[in-house]
């Protein structure tokens, strides 16, 4: 294949791959952004969202389009709502302290991951995708479906954005975040703010998950990778910074497809770590990040 | 023998009064001895202890589930039978994660804490290669049910068989012929960055080049790797087959992505079924596989030529006549596999019956009984095929099967003989100390 073609497949390839990082890794970043919390179980949640579409898109039966819908609406309502849970018998209990909160997600991600494994089983299963359409290019054929992530993503993103910046909620969580002592004072329910960002946090992961499901298949192994990448993307990108993540995902998502298509998956993976070394390094505060005060 | 001649003299009253009392007497004697009656009975009715080192978890989990269904029944089929050398089959299973260092931990495990006879059962190369020298520590025998070339290079140690499947090795110089006369002559190779695919990209090459084609190029896929279509444009314009073989949970991906690529107009395809194990060939965007060809192990769907052995061998690990678990169409096995186990398990019990296996002080009798053995008849025992069993390098020979995609069914169109897939050997390891 000649070079134009072969660096156009790269970059649909490397869009996916930024378009269901961004969902992930906004959920990772919210969550710490918003609570200082950590949250090594992001990941299972991810893998969560995947393994209950399964079941949900299996559940009802006719066109795969119905059994995805569901599983889109279902699913993250669903993870949501063992965050919610999880979050109240776990992370509250533990004043959201830094250090437990990672040991106690640490213990969630085993508990969960196990769980997968006990109710779901060691395979790896396949949800159809909604629709099958084979986008033919002069030079090689391309998933439709992979396409419509994309733009899936994009909006989601610009909902998120619109929460976040114009709405009361937004601005409550934004209080939060800022200094949740002064927020308390003035009467915002800063605890009930923590769970419901943790709960939202784990939902964005469960969309993510449900949206990459029908390429990639349900795996109760699956929610290490997410996981990792989505590190990656908040320390580049800044904890906490929406413009930031998008950003990061984009060039996460698009030097992983280009340089894996050309040269190496494992060369796409060691220079995202290195660049989250130089990011932590020169710029630790992420590259839209704010500085600690 | 003495008993024979014991009872004879007693029917010919030949025997002297003082011979038949100090007869009795010792009897009676070593019969009264507490410590020696219940050496005894230990010995006749003690269970035979096999450890199975299973993947219930990690990458290898489809394969483990099967791995062990085929154990259970086997060891059912075993013990309703009489068990081996009279004694019952107990079978104590250890999760290796799929993980090469738990596998050599479950290896010590079952040596010196569950104390078992043997260990049995393990697929993935890179687990097999990681737990043989703790197997070889221990003294252990250890029998896989691999696939990869491991046990038959000799670079394990003597305490190490693989005598119920074939090797890579075996399998690809086996199908290279057929690949070459009927597929296409320039081949791309995709196959796992590991052990197992490394034996095919070793050893298909120059099979192929035997039979007057080539490999004009070979991809290396992380098997952790869960997206493949950036792989493909390093596929070159000019193949005219695409040789395949992957493994783990994200086969189906792969092959699906496969289709999107091409659609219909695509080379030929040669895969190992290890592409599609534990998956539903009809699984929706795998179409364009109609018309592909794929080597098996062991057919997965019952083929209208299958023996006796064959359909009473299905019956009992439970799968239809799609290689399905009975009663659920969806659960597919991994039916190009499992059958190793169970026929490694019939060629654990010929080889202890042949060494007389009392326990681990015989372990390295029945090392020796299992390399003296040569030839494993086609039966209920051997339902895959008749095998060739080489103890210098502790590995099978056998038969391969061709299957074309048809009718979104696997249909046999050839079986290679076992003198297709022989090789010289490449070491002995019956030379190296017990």
């Amino acid at each position: 294949m000649s070079f134009g073609p072969h660096l156009f497949l790269a970059v649909l390839e490397g869009l996916v791959t930024s378009a269901v990082l961004a969902l992930t890794a906004l959920g990772l970043s919210l969550v710490f952004g918003v609570m200082r919390v950590v949250n090594v179980a992001h990941g299972e949640f991810f893998m969560l969202g995947a393994v209950s579409a399964w079941f949900i898109s299996t559940a009802l039966g006719g066109h795969p389009a119905i059994g995805f819908v569901a599983a889109l609406i279902i699913s993250p309502l669903l993870v949501g709502a063992l965050a919610l849970l999880s979050e109240r018998l776990v992370l509250r209990r533990l004043n959201y302290n830094p250090e437990a909160t990672i040991v106690a997600t640490i213990g969630m991600l085993y508990i969960i991951q196990q769980a997968a494994l006990t109710f779901y089983g060691p395979e790896a299963r396949p949800v159809e995708p909604p629709f099958n359409l084979r986008v033919l290019f002069p030079w090689f054929g391309y998933s439709g479906y992979k396409l419509s992530i994309i733009v899936a993503s994009i909006l989601l993103m610009l909902g998120t954005w619109f929460v976040l910046t114009r709405t009361r909620i937004g601005l409550i969580m934004r209080a939060t975040q800022f200094d949740s002592e002064t927020a308390q004072a003035f009467g915002i329910p800063v605890d009930r703010v923590y769970a419901g960002v943790f709960a939202l946090g784990a939902m964005l992961a469960a969309i993510a998950a449900v949206l990459i499901v029908p390429i990639q298949q349900a795996h109760y192994l699956m929610g290490l990778d997410p996981l990792l990448m989505s590190f990656i993307v908040v320390i580049i990108g800044g904890l906490g910074s929406l413009r930031g993540t998008v950003v990061a995902a984009v060039l996460v998502g698009l030097s992983d497809g280009i340089i894996s298509v050309f040269f190496s998956p494992t060369l796409a993976k060691m220079l995202a770590t290195l660049l989250v070394a130089m990011v932590l390094v020169f710029r630790p505060q992420g590259l839209f990040g704010e500085r600690q005060r | 023998m003495t008993g024979n001649r014991t009872n004879k003299g007693l029917l010919d009253k030949s025997i002297t009064r003082r011979t038949a009392l100090t007869g009795l007497g010792a009897a009676a004697g070593l019969g009264l001895a507490p410590g020696f009656v219940r050496y005894s009975q230990a010995q006749s009715s003690a269970p035979i202890k096999i450890g199975f080192q299973a993947h219930r978890t990690g990458i290898g989990a489809a394969y483990g589930r099967w791995y062990e269904k085929t154990t259970n029944a086997a060891v059912k089929a075993i013990n309703d039978a009489g068990g081996i050398t009279g004694r019952p089959v107990e079978i104590i299973i250890e999760d290796d994660g799929t993980d090469p260092k738990r596998g050599a931990e479950v290896v010590a495990k079952f040596a010196s804490q569950h104390k078992t006879d043997i260990v049995f059962g393990t697929l993935f190369s890179h687990v097999v290669i990681g737990s043989a020298p703790a197997a070889g520590e221990m003294k252990i025998p250890y029998y896989v049910v691999s696939e990869g070339h491991h046990v038959a290079s000799t670079k394990l140690n003597r305490y190490c068989f693989q005598p119920g499947i074939t090797d890579v090795k075996s399998q690809v110089i086996a199908t290279a012929p057929w690949i070459a006369a009927n597929a296409g002559r320039k081949v791309t190779m995709i196959f796992p960055d590991f052990a197992f695919g490394h034996d095919h990209r070793d050893y298909l090459p120059p099979a192929l080049k035997a039979e007057g084609a080539e490999v004009i190029a070979q991809i290396a896929i992380p098997p952790t790797e869960s997206s493949f279509t950036k792989y493909f444009p390093q596929i070159p314009a000019e193949t005219e087959v695409i040789y395949h073989v992957m493994v783990g949970p994200a086969v189906l991906t792969f092959v699906k992505e496969l289709g999107e690529f091409y659609g219909s107009n695509r080379p030929q395809l040669f895969g190992f079924l290890d592409s599609l194990e534990a998956v539903d060939i009809n699984s929706p965007g795998l179409e364009f596989l109609d018309g592909s060809h794929f080597w098996e192990g062991s057919p997965r769907y019952a083929q209208s030529d299958d023996t006796d052995a064959q359909k009473a061998y299905r019956k009992a690990v439970g799968i239809d006549d799609n290689g399905a678990a009975a009663g659920d169409p969806k659960d597919v096995s991994t039916a190009s596999h499992m059958f190793g186990c169970w026929e490694t398990l019939y060629v654990v019990k010929k080889a202890m019956e042949d060494a007389g296996y009392k326990g681990p002080e015989d372990r390295a009798k029945l090392v020796e009984a299992t390399e003296a053995l040569t030839e494993f008849a086609e039966g209920p025992e051997h339902p895959q095929g008749k095998k060739l069993f080489n103890g210098k390098i502790h590995q099978c020979f056998g038969r391969q099967n061709i299957s074309k995609v048809s009718g979104g069914k696997l249909v046999v169109v050839h079986r290679t003989a076992i003198e297709d897939g022989m090789y010289e050997p490449e070491g002995d390891y019956t030379t190296q100390a017990l």
